[in-house]
């Protein structure tokens, strides 16, 4: 237990000091997690820390960022890159294998050892460069959705790679492993892959602890059966998760909810290594058919701590796994060969860029992004030296490249923002990709109050996110095709998963003074460029949200309190005409009162004691008296104030005037 | 018989006297439509296809109000601006209004011997309405004489607006039986209470 928390608390104060530092010097988190990592190294040697077994848990996190990925994308979506993903993944996987292949055998490798360089070497990091592109703000961009679309290739490329793997053992190092696949015979391959699986959820060894449905089955029932998992996973998504949650949010606990999403992400994790899918690949799927769902938001925050941590767990033990001394040792070969590494695949991703004609700016973020070799990299190399493909000593060199690779990933990101992102800055500018996708306003309740907001903005074309956190509510208007969110709008996580950073609008329009208090308080302060629109309770409620920075502020029931007075007017037989002047009046009065009231109201100081306030209050209820109680009419109306013909004394002085001037011509 | 709309447009109707036994006198006329427009748009929210087909529905249209600024008040200017639609009241294929009538009931504050080149408001009152007469000329409607009462402000309740009342009630009754006489009140420049050009019954 105190060996736990140690570790623990190794771990979190290096990644709590070192991060904020990184960051604040424009490096970025992930490279403040390695060097985080780095740094306590020799710490964990001397704790007899297993940083490799760690590092296979913390991949987890990999799994629930592929799973956030899938939320932001809807399937239509996911369809309409199909091209890309196929094309640009497609390409880079193999021009990048035969390259890495090439060179290997050009520098004296078997023609088996040099493929599985190929196959490690080929793949890019997920994990930095999802985590740095939504950093910056840049996966919307062109370059950012064409890196998404190889990253997702890569995560699906490595299925067949690890099936294939085993084939490659070199004879005189697979006897283990050639002994496995013939017992196993024609299942020898699936129960490979999920064996491999294993691996990558976080097993360690690869041999221990193996749980599969797939294990001894034939072909075709093995692909039946990955099958039915798939569809499992999508028809489970589409049609079970709403129940589900409807149910788990009657409870009314957040932490149920939490609870629910993980098992819902582990569940589908499981599932798919059973079957010997990519439980990364299987949770993205996952995603996607959530993508649609009205608790995407609430899924979206609940995991999305979950995944930061364990990514940033993930990024340490990157930075801890360095073998300094052998690093040490051969620091010349290693390095140029890392930065050979780097620049071939850059150039394979520039061709590629030029290829499907990315536009300048971003074929250098797509090219500098990808250039480094990825987490995915570790599993297959641990792969390979379990199956004897790769010998030891050449393994333990080709780890160092890939984190090295990856330690410098960072400082390409960084060469793009300084030195090739401001000589594209005007390019890009007018770059038609760069658009932001979400909605424009975020909508907080869609109950009667903000349902009628939402409908008269939609039916102006404007596209709207609406949060509201009644199930049963949120039932109903799906059924009448509205796009709403499941969550508790004043959660600032949940408006952050909304966008609340790149909206423009905020409508308040949930019930209860405090909830609107908190909310309003938060966006007015942390995103001060968001314009509020908001609703008021009563009274007192304004004199709080102009205290708080707010300008627009309804109230609820004012509006048709008014109407509502007109409509009595005219029962007692008022024109309808000075029914509606008097109410114009009367609410211009009130409105004028209110703010009269507000700009005196400080929030700081209690009532009883603001005499600015007290000294407004008198007079105006003076007023008021006068208005309620005076036998005069309370409002003068327009009609008074409208046209008058001219009486005699004025056409006497116009007739004057003319007499005048017709002397003076 | 003719079909005869009356639309009367005041905003004050609180401080209105000659308008206000008008718009009562016009009321008691029956199988006429008379239409307050003040109280039904009291918000210039105009219900365009509605107002149209009442045209569509009527042979002569009547508009009565106080003159405000040499001109209507401003929702009947707004009822124009929206009602009298391109493609319905004028313009190509807009001769959905052709052949009806037109014709004015206004009241002005100004004395009968102001509106004349000597007088102060320079021009005869006619000048002043020929706006409306163009837009009725643009429609293809005929537009005849207005029923006038000079100096509204200082008629005195005992006699003036009686009479004058009571003669819109009898021009609209005349107009509705087909026994106003559109001849001769289109050779005249205004129509008042003491001389109608109405028909005898036959």
């Amino acid at each position: 237990m105190t060996d736990f928390l140690l570790i623990a608390f190794v771990f979190l104060v290096a990644g709590v000091v070192a991060v904020p530092i990184a960051t604040r010097l424009g490096l970025g988190s992930v490279l403040g997690y390695l060097i985080a990592g780095i740094v306590i190294s020799p710490l964990l040697t001397v704790l007899g820390v297993d940083v490799m077994a760690i590092q296979h848990l913390a991949e987890f996190g990999v799994v629930m960022m592929l799973f956030l990925v899938g939320l932001e994308l809807e399937p239509r979506v996911l369809w309409a890159m199909r091209t890309k993903l196929l094309g640009l993944g497609g390409l880079q996987v193999a021009g990048t294998t035969a390259a890495v292949m090439g060179i290997a055998i050009a520098l004296g490798q078997p023609w088996t050892i040099a493929v599985a360089i190929g196959f490690v070497l080929a793949l890019s990091s997920t994990a930095i460069v999802l985590q740095t592109l939504n950093e910056k703000g840049l996966m919307r961009s062109a370059g950012g959705k064409s890196s998404f679309a190889v990253l997702l290739f890569q995560d699906i490329a490595v299925i067949p790679m690890l099936a294939f793997i085993p084939l490659l053992a070199m004879p005189e190092l697979m006897d283990a492993a050639q002994g496995l696949a013939s017992a196993t015979g024609h299942g020898a391959e699936a129960a490979l892959a999920g064996e491999s699986h294993a691996v990558d959820a976080g097993e360690g060894g690869g041999h221990a602890g193996t749980f599969s449905l797939v294990a001894g089955l034939n072909g075709w029932q093995t692909a039946l059966m990955t099958m039915g998992a798939i569809g499992a996973v999508i028809l489970g998504g589409a049609y079970l998760t709403r129940p589900v949650f409807r149910f788990i949010a009657a409870a009314g606990l957040r932490e149920l909810f939490v609870a629910t999403a993980l098992l819902f992400v582990i569940g589908i994790a499981l599932l798919m290594i059973a079957v010997g899918l990519s439980p990364a690949l299987g949770t993205f799927l996952a995603g996607v058919v959530l993508a649609n769902s009205e608790y995407r938001h609430e899924l979206e925050s609940d995991i999305d701590p979950f995944r930061g941590l364990l990514l940033g767990l993930f990024f340490i033990t990157v930075g801890a796994g360095i073998d300094f001394a052998l690093l040490f040792d051969r620091f010349g070969v290693i390095l140029a060969l890392t930065l050979g590494l780097i620049g071939l695949k850059f150039g394979v991703l520039m061709l590629l860029g030029w290829l499907f004609r990315l536009p300048g700016g971003d074929r250098w973020l797509f090219s500098l992004g990808l250039a480094q070799a990825g987490e995915f990299g570790f599993v297959l190399l641990s792969f390979t030296v379990a199956n004897r493909v790769i010998p030891q000593p050449v393994a333990d060199q080709l780890l160092l490249i890939v984190a090295l690779s990856m330690l410098l990933t960072p400082a390409l990101f960084i060469l793009h923002e300084k030195l090739v992102s401001p000589r594209f800055a005007k390019m890009q500018e007018r770059d038609p990709d760069t658009v932001d996708e979400t909605g424009d306003i975020i909508i907080a309740g869609h109950g009667r109050f903000g349902g009628i907001v939402n409908r008269m903005l939609r039916a102006a074309g404007y596209s709207t996110t609406v949060l509201d956190y009644n199930a049963a509510q949120l039932d109903l208007l799906r059924a009448f095709g509205f796009k709403v969110f499941y969550g508790d709008a004043t959660r600032p996580d949940m408006l952050h998963a909304a966008g609340i950073d790149k909206a423009r609008l905020l409508v308040v329009a949930i019930d209860g003074k405090e909830q609107i208090n908190a909310i309003v308080h938060y966006v007015r302060k942390t995103y001060p460029h968001v314009k509020i629109v908001t609703r008021a309770v009563d009274r007192h409620h304004v004199y709080d949200l102009f205290a708080a920075g707010c300008t627009d502020i309804v109230r609820e029931t004012f509006d048709s309190s008014v109407r509502t007075g007109r409509t009595a007017y005219e029962a007692m037989g008022m024109h309808p005409f000075e029914a509606e002047q008097l109410a114009r009046k009367f609410a211009e009065d009130d409105r004028h009162v209110l703010q009269e009231m507000a700009e005196v109201f400080d929030p700081d100081i209690p009532t009883g004691q603001n005499l600015a306030y007290i000294e407004k209050t008198r007079t105006l209820m003076e007023e008021r008296d006068a208005q309620i109680f005076g036998k005069s009419q309370a409002f003068d109306t327009q009609a008074n104030h409208g046209w008058l013909p001219p009486s005699s004394r004025d056409t006497e002085a116009v007739m004057a005037r003319h007499a005048q001037q017709a002397k003076s011509d | 018989m003719a079909r005869l709309i009356v639309y009367y447009a005041h905003p004050g109707q609180r401080f209105s006297r000659a308008n206000a036994a008008m718009a009562k006198a016009a009321r008691s006329v029956d199988r006429i439509t008379f239409v307050d427009l003040y109280a039904e748009y009291p918000r210039h929210d105009i219900d365009v296809d509605r107002e149209q087909q009442r045209l569509l529905d009527h042979d002569v249209i009547l508009f009565q109000f106080p003159l405000y600024w040499y001109s209507t008040p401003s929702l009947l200017k707004e009822w124009q601006d929206l009602v009298l639609q391109h493609g319905f009241a004028f313009g190509h294929k807009g001769d959905r209004l052709a052949g009806k009538r037109m014709m004015l009931a206004v009241t002005a504050g100004g004395a009968d011997d102001a509106y004349t080149a000597e007088g102060y408001q320079n021009f005869p009152l006619r000048v002043f309405l020929a706006p409306l007469e163009q837009t009725a000329r643009l429609c293809g409607m005929s537009f005849t004489a207005p029923y006038v009462l000079y100096g509204a402000l200082g008629a005195t309740e005992t006699d003036e607006i009686p009479r004058h009342s009571k003669g819109f009630a009898d021009l609209l009754t005349a107009i509705r039986d087909d026994l106003y006489d559109f001849t001769s009140a289109d050779s005249r420049e205004i129509v008042r209470f003491d001389d109608l050009p109405v028909l005898q019954r036959s």
